[in-house]
């Protein structure tokens, strides 16, 4: 430990230079942290959702509806012991600039098998009762800036004219696949609005037993084949996985972008750390003279590489690890549950450590294999 | 002033350092570039899809030709409206189209599924859509259930020959064309009959009409005369326009992430060069005690180690210049948020954008190497000498 004295020194003689190295390591990490978590919040997404929830769509595509007399249908089929449905509505607000989810569900249903959307009782109550209620994600309050009880209108892009809801009910998501700026209301008003009844956009089937649920998709599909609208069966977590693969090779690119951006900066910064090692030729010889041994001086030259890089990583992990919370990104919700994951931080640590082998390395042997005699003619 | 073969030869001497940070800037600004030609190609193909000729009529309100809807007595007013223009067979070139979205499974992993646009046209769409030219095969023929392919589809769909047979809709319809739009976002579109489509998807409605204007400088009072119009409820707009707003979301994200990304990273790579110089200088200290004493102003090595670090920054410019060219072309694909459906796009780096990383290079290197050429510039004779 007495040597700690030694590196601190070392660190300390050039200030801004050891400030400047800290901090390119620290945002090279940060970047790391930050694209890496891109890649695995989407494929996270994969990971999301209930096990026992399926979900039933018109084989044609997404925006074909499905009869509603399916609904009857499936809940009589044996292992299923919930349905609900929904429907997209596609509403836009205020300018229309900020996207956000929004659509109609059989509220008590649909309530009965999401209990991953937690708001207070008196709320729910308020909502069940209301026709042209609606609830909301809790980050919607902060978007736009509504409030509790308040109402707010909405242009249908899809189903034409203003819809007006009021917000009963506030609730936040403890599962990040449903979303904490959607905004969702009652299909009855909704039926009622358009004039077309019985119609839904998707099914939602709850199961007794995730190990069915291949079966169950299955058996649901097939009794629908043959029927004017066949249908496309597959768990809930299958659904979120076809939206992440949608992105296509944007997460590749990422991932690709995460490496160079790495590589680059620890370029540059194993460079500048090697010169200013360099420098002190001289004064290893003196060391060497006053009776450092040679294994001594490579460790005290890798412990000072190893502590620029360590800090630097602390600095840019943590940062990262902290920072989006803080602010609570979701970009711009596209990626819904965004968080930088131990696994993220573990290797962000090892590049770090390879860092500190790759910059610390070179001048360590150096240091312990350098002549004295040679060195302190050099001096002279 | 010092001459410049002073700094280039001062380079040369010390390879691998030099070669390190020209190797970090070249990747910064191969990333700067690539994520660039990105967020370019995106733009472009959708920006081609429009013609500044034609006009997209939309149902009011709806913000894109899925959330959109119109009846034939529509499609009948606008066919007789003066704004249009008239065909050689003396009929309106009036496209009413369906346009719907279906999942297809891709060929390299069938398990991977992409939204499709399917888009039901009239059989004028290939005189009002002037861009779009069949390269390969027969126009399908009115009354069957024929397709034609856009050639961005054919590679990464299988089913796609001509000749073969895709299901979709519940039906099966032949491949009889491929046809290519000079790159726009209808290459990643199947196009059939939309009379043909009608009953199979959504019944008797279309999503969007797309004209051809008699006089491309009338559009504002043709949007006018159409929107004013009591018998229906539609939004006209600009065919380039429309298409360049459905780009807007997407193209945003991506240059903004590029602005970001490479933010970050320059300054990264701008403290490791001001790290590097200052260790060059720190180490040439006596070097430079003997310039100053020649009698070169320290004006004089402020400018040379400028000149420097730019020159080092200046190669990394065209090294990441040089990984960044491959990318040109490379076809990718991604979701239209906007309207949903799967787009190919490739890759474009243009001249431009390659001066713009070379210029942004040399501004990271004048920017890491002004501080220590400064201090390089302040040296006291002496001390530096001793």
């Amino acid at each position: 430990m007495k040597y700690l004295r030694l590196v601190v020194a070392n660190l300390g003689r050039h200030k801004l230079r050891t400030i400047l190295t800290i901090l390119s390591v620290a945002l090279a990490l940060f970047l790391f942290a930050s694209l890496r978590s891109v890649t695995t919040t989407l494929a996270a997404t994969a990971q999301f959702g209930g096990a026992r929830r399926l979900v039933t769509l018109n084989a044609t595509g997404l925006v074909f509806p499905l009869p509603l007399a399916y609904g009857n249908r499936i809940k009589a089929m044996p292992h299923v012991t919930g349905l609900s449905w929904a429907n997209w509505f596609g509403g836009k607000y205020g300018d229309g600039k900020r996207f956000f989810a929004n659509f109609a569900v059989d509220a008590e249903s649909y309530l009965a098998m999401y209990p991953e959307i937690v708001m207070p009782e008196d709320q729910r109550q308020a909502f069940l009762k209301d026709r042209t209620g609606a609830i909301i994600g809790r980050r919607l309050l902060t978007q736009f800036g509504w409030k509790l009880g308040q109402n707010v209108t909405l242009q249908g892009t899809i189903f034409p004219g203003d819809w007006t809801f009021t917000i009963d009910g506030v609730y936040t998501p403890t599962d990040p696949a449903i979303g904490d700026d959607v905004l969702i209301f009652h299909h009855d008003y909704f039926d009622e609005r358009i004039g077309r009844a019985g119609i839904a956009g998707w099914y939602i089937v709850e199961i007794d037993d995730p190990a069915r649920a291949p079966a169950i998709a299955k058996s649901i599909d097939d009794m629908f084949r043959n029927s004017s609208s066949p249908t496309k069966t597959g768990t809930e977590r299958e659904f979120q996985a076809s939206f992440a693969t949608m992105w296509g090779n944007v997460s590749f690119l990422m991932s690709t972008i995460g490496l160079a951006v790495v590589f680059a900066i620890l370029l540059v910064t194993a460079n500048a750390m090697m010169m200013s090692a360099r420098e002190r030729t001289g004064e290893i010889a003196v060391l060497k003279t006053v009776g450092f041994s040679d294994r001594l001086l490579f460790a005290l030259v890798m412990v000072e590489a190893g502590a620029l890089a360590l800090t630097g990583a602390v600095l840019g992990l943590g940062g990262a690890k902290l920072l989006y919370p803080a602010i609570s990104f979701n970009g711009a919700g596209f990626l819904p549950g965004f968080t930088v994951t131990t696994s993220t931080l573990i290797l962000g640590v090892l590049v770090a450590v390879g860092l500190m082998l790759a910059s610390g390395l070179v001048p360590a042997l150096r240091a312990a294999r350098l002549p004295v005699v040679q060195a302190l003619r050099h001096v002279e | 002033m010092i001459p410049i073969v002073y700094n280039v030869r001062s380079v040369v001497q010390r390879p691998v350092s030099t070669a390190l940070t020209a190797l970090g800037v070249g990747l910064v600004v191969a990333v700067f570039i690539g994520m660039l030609a990105l967020a370019n190609g995106f733009r472009a193909a959708l920006a081609k899809t429009g013609s500044d000729r034609n006009v997209v009529v939309l149902r009011k309100g709806a913000d894109s030709e899925l959330s959109s809807g119109l009846g034939r007595d529509v499609v009948s007013i606008i066919a007789a409206s003066p704004h249009v223009a008239i065909g050689a067979d003396n009929r309106p070139l009036v496209s009413p189209e369906v346009y719907v979205l279906i999942p297809l499974a891709k060929s390299f992993d069938t398990s991977q599924v992409a939204n499709v646009v399917v888009r039901g046209v009239s059989d004028q769409v290939w005189t009002v859509r002037s861009n779009v030219t069949v390269t390969e095969g027969q126009r399908p023929a009115s009354g069957r259930a024929e397709v034609c392919v856009g050639s961005r589809l054919v590679q990464r769909f299988p089913h796609t020959g001509i000749g073969q047979t895709l299901h979709f809709g519940g039906r099966d319809w032949t491949v009889t064309c491929h046809f290519s739009a000079a790159g726009s976002a209808f290459e990643s579109e199947i196009w059939g009959e939309n009379e043909q489509f009608m009953p199979v998807f959504r019944g008797e409605v279309f999503q969007s009409i797309t004209f051809r204007l008699k006089d491309p400088a009338a559009f504002d009072d043709a949007q006018r005369a159409l929107q004013d119009d009591k018998r229906m409820t539609v939004d006209a707009h600009r065919e380039s326009a429309f298409y360049a707003q459905q780009s807007q979301l997407l193209g945003n994200i991506l240059s903004f992430l590029a602005v970001v990304i490479t933010g970050i990273m320059a300054v990264g790579a701008v403290f490791g060069a001001i790290n590097t110089m200052y260790a060059a200088i720190a180490s040439r200290a006596p070097e430079i005690g003997v310039l100053l004493t020649l009698g070169f102003r320290p004006t004089s090595v402020l400018v040379s180690f400028l000149a420097e670090s730019a020159i080092i920054a200046a190669i990394g410019g065209i090294l990441g210049c040089l990984f960044a060219l491959p990318l040109n072309g490379i076809v990718t694909s991604t979701t239209n948020w906007s309207s949903f459906s799967e787009i190919a796009f490739s890759f474009r780096v243009t001249p431009q954008l390659l001066v713009a990383g070379l210029i942004f290079a040399v501004v990271m290197g004048v920017l890491g190497g002004f501080f220590p050429a400064l201090r390089a510039a302040r040296l006291q004779v002496v001390q530096a000498l001793r």
